[in-house]
């Protein structure tokens, strides 16, 4: 089976990992209550969706 | 190809997956609506549609059929006698999924399905955008009937001076 000549030292390891970037989510404010919240997803500080209540909200 | 593929399997056993769906639809029916996971709500939408629409024959062979499925007679009850009448306007679509964001834990996306024609709010702003569009409708519908009155006497005057 072939394997690896070489060790790859951690300085190629660290510059292939430059490219790996986490994203920052799309978040809009809520029509009710101006939280950020995700799209297509009830508020998850006020329980709104689509201008009303989805929840009967949890004490 | 996903052709005539209906369901998912949720990493259950056919019993295990049985007994889920048949309590899900059994909650539902019961509190009318109920939070879960966004696939086992998905899951249910598909199994419990045609069981209320079933139902909606209101007979001895669709009870019969449906005390297969859901084993609480109370629960079949409420559903012969309440819940048949409640969403007998509706054909199809007794339910609707929204989606609540990720469960802390499994980061699991959770959803609430409910029974559409129990979500009084909702029944409410359907209702209010209903009118105001009817209302709209009719002020059209009306502005197009002067307008076309004016059209004719103009039309009149027009005819006449010939």
């Amino acid at each position: 089976m072939p394997n690896p000549k070489r060790r790859h030292s951690s300085t190629r390891r660290d510059k292939r990992r430059t490219h790996y970037k986490a994203t920052a989510s799309a978040l809009s404010a809520c029509a009710n209550c101006g939280e950020m919240k995700l799209a297509h997803r009830a508020c998850p500080s006020c329980g709104y969706y689509s201008s009303r209540s989805m929840l009967i909200p949890k004490s | 190809m996903r052709h005539k593929v209906k369901g998912v399997k949720l990493n259950r056993t056919a019993s295990h997956r049985k007994a889920l769906m048949r309590n899900l639809a059994t909650s539902l029916i019961k509190h009318k609506r109920i939070k879960t996971t966004l696939a086992k709500a998905k899951a249910l939408k598909v199994y419990i549609e045609p069981i209320i629409t079933k139902a909606k024959e209101n007979d001895l062979s669709a009870k019969k059929y449906v005390m297969e499925l859901i084993k609480e007679k109370d629960v079949v009850k409420t559903l012969f006698n309440e819940v048949v009448e409640t969403v007998s306007e509706r054909k199809g679509g007794y339910t609707r999924v929204v989606k609540l964001g990720q469960r802390l834990g499994d980061a699991a996306e959770m959803a609430i399905i409910e029974l559409v024609d129990y979500n009084e709010a909702a029944n409410l702003k359907a209702a209010e955008s209903k009118e105001k569009k009817e209302a709209k409708a009719k002020e059209k519908k009306e502005k197009k009937t002067e307008e076309t009155e004016e059209a004719n006497i103009v039309e009149e005057k027009s005819s006449k001076k010939k």
